[in-house]
């Protein structure tokens, strides 16, 4: 109920009018679960931006992947990130005996839409970094599961890492098409990883430096 | 309620576009053509709406287009990393603006953005201390200020000319639709009778045919609309229709060159068959100012 009203007051005014979606491919995005979303990560509005791109009555079934050793540093923060984004928390620490993954499994067996961003964390602002291999491994798991990448521009701009003051901007969303595990872990990572690089293409975006 | 000329110029207004649109769906309008139409019909119906309420709802809705369209502005041009902070003090430009237009502060608004934001936003990129793109950065954000709160803010400044119930909304609703009336007529007349090219380099759609048949048509709809929603004589609402119809045309070849030197087709995907806020507004940030002091000059030259 919370989560809905942060949702429906807060959430959706900061993306639709204090930013500004530009989308492109809007009939890419997945209906319904179960789904991996796949995105560049430039911001901690990131999360916002991708769940505001799903209709309400989906809401319950956006999960959206979270460091547990970022998000848990502050009680309210663990709160928030726990009721409020509703997040599936994953142990970034490769020394831990748990396949960090576990709980997406879960989830997706459950029929939610994962929301992951192989870059690992914020990086440079605008700049796409190389995807990680972790979503090779969970899609070949789950070769039935569609894997949607989107990537984005403009919340780097926006809010990027280090910052708390929010500035207005366009962001533009392109949705690319969903890509089902075949070949091996390497193929399907460079098939992602040019999906990618194809999407960034397809923007005229201005200089950012 | 709304005085009786602005009532029945709205109504012919609706008249107009329910004719238009029937006239589209006749012809085999494009799903193009239909959205185009459709946006219109929107646009009106929430001008129609802030009119029927209250000045402050209508400051208000001025205000939101001058956010959009400098938000669209900033997000098309090349930016600095380390100019963040002076695009987010930028922007409060907007509520000071409309602010000062809310409470009648005509010397204010008329500096603020001019003198205010020129001297103060520099200052704060100097303070940061990187050179490297300096002008450019100054240069790009002033222009963007002026085009999208500077000018535009004279659209919410002509309600409060007085009597403000009947002149002032009547001055606004007069612009507005000769404006817009003026990219219409130049577009379409451009679609029939268009041959020679002008400014080609600029914007490829622009002929000298097009330019004059909506030149001309746009100054016999002033001379004929004026007596109904402004102080104008009929000399005047002549001269000035034909002016405002060739510098409309300037304001929309104006961002024509900057999205042509950006590489962008439209400023945005804001607005459905017509592309962003920017498109829509361009001629007025050219007629809105130019029609204030004109007005301004010739009837309230003590104000």
């Amino acid at each position: 109920m919370l989560r809905l009203l942060f949702f429906i007051l807060i959430a959706r005014p900061l993306v639709f009018i204090f930013l500004g979606l530009n989308v492109r491919h809007a009939q890419r995005m997945p209906k319904a679960g179960p789904a991996i979303i796949v995105a560049n990560h430039n911001s901690h509005l990131d999360t916002l931006v991708l769940t505001t791109l799903f209709p309400l009555k989906l809401l319950p079934s956006i999960r959206p992947v979270a460091a547990v050793d970022y998000f848990t540093k502050s009680k309210t923060l663990a709160w928030f990130t726990t009721h409020i984004i509703n997040a599936i928390f994953i142990d970034r620490d490769l020394t831990a005996s748990r396949d960090p993954l576990s709980d997406v499994h879960g989830a997706l067996a459950q029929g939610d839409i994962v929301i992951l961003y192989p870059e690992g964390s914020r990086g440079e602002p605008e700049r796409l970094a190389t995807f990680k291999g972790g979503v090779a491994r969970l899609a070949k798991q789950h070769p039935d599961i569609p894997v949607v990448p989107i990537f984005f521009h403009g919340l780097g701009k926006a809010l990027p890492k280090d910052d708390w003051l929010p500035v207005p901007f366009f962001i533009d969303v392109f949705v690319g098409d969903p890509i089902y595990f075949s070949g091996n872990r390497k193929q399907f990572m460079n098939v992602i990883n040019e999906q990618m690089q194809g999407l960034a293409k397809e923007g005229n975006f201005p200089v950012w430096d | 309620m709304l005085p009786l000329n602005i009532l029945g110029t709205l109504g012919g207004l609706y008249v107009f576009l329910a004719v238009s649109s029937l006239v589209a769906v006749r012809l085999g309008g494009t799903p193009e053509i239909m959205l185009r139409i459709r946006s219109w019909w929107v646009m009106v119906i929430v001008f129609t709406l802030a009119f029927f309420a209250n000045r402050a709802v209508l400051t208000l809705l001025i205000a939101f287009i001058s956010f959009l369209a400098l938000k669209e502005y900033l997000s098309i041009i090349p930016t600095r990393r380390v100019d963040r902070r002076v695009l987010f003090w930028a922007y409060l430009a907007i509520p000071m603006q409309y602010l000062f237009v809310y409470f009648r502060d005509y010397g204010m608004f008329i500096i603020l953005v001019p003198i205010y934001m020129l001297l103060f936003l520099p200052m704060a990129m100097v303070l940061i201390g990187e050179t490297k793109g300096f002008l450019s950065a100054i240069g790009t954000l002033q222009w963007g200020l002026m085009l999208t709160v500077f000018c535009l803010g004279h659209l919410a400044f002509l309600v409060i000319l007085p009597p403000e119930r009947t002149t002032g909304l009547g001055l606004l609703l007069f612009l507005l639709l000769i404006t817009q009336f003026n990219d219409v007529a130049q577009y379409l007349w451009g679609k029939r009778f268009g041959k020679h090219k002008i400014l080609p380099t600029v914007s490829p759609g622009k002929t000298a045919e097009g330019l004059l048949g909506g030149v001309l048509t746009t100054t016999l709809l002033s001379v004929l609309l004026s007596p109904l929603l402004t102080p104008m004589s009929w000399w005047l609402a002549l001269a000035l229709g034909f002016f405002l119809a060739v510098i409309g045309f300037i304001g929309d070849v104006t961002i024509s060159a900057l999205k042509r030197d950006l590489g962008v087709k439209d400023s945005s995907n804001l607005i459905p068959g017509h592309g962003g806020i920017l498109d829509r507004v361009d001629s007025l940030t050219y007629t809105a100012p130019l029609f204030f002091h004109i007005i301004r000059f010739v009837f309230y030259v003590e104000f």
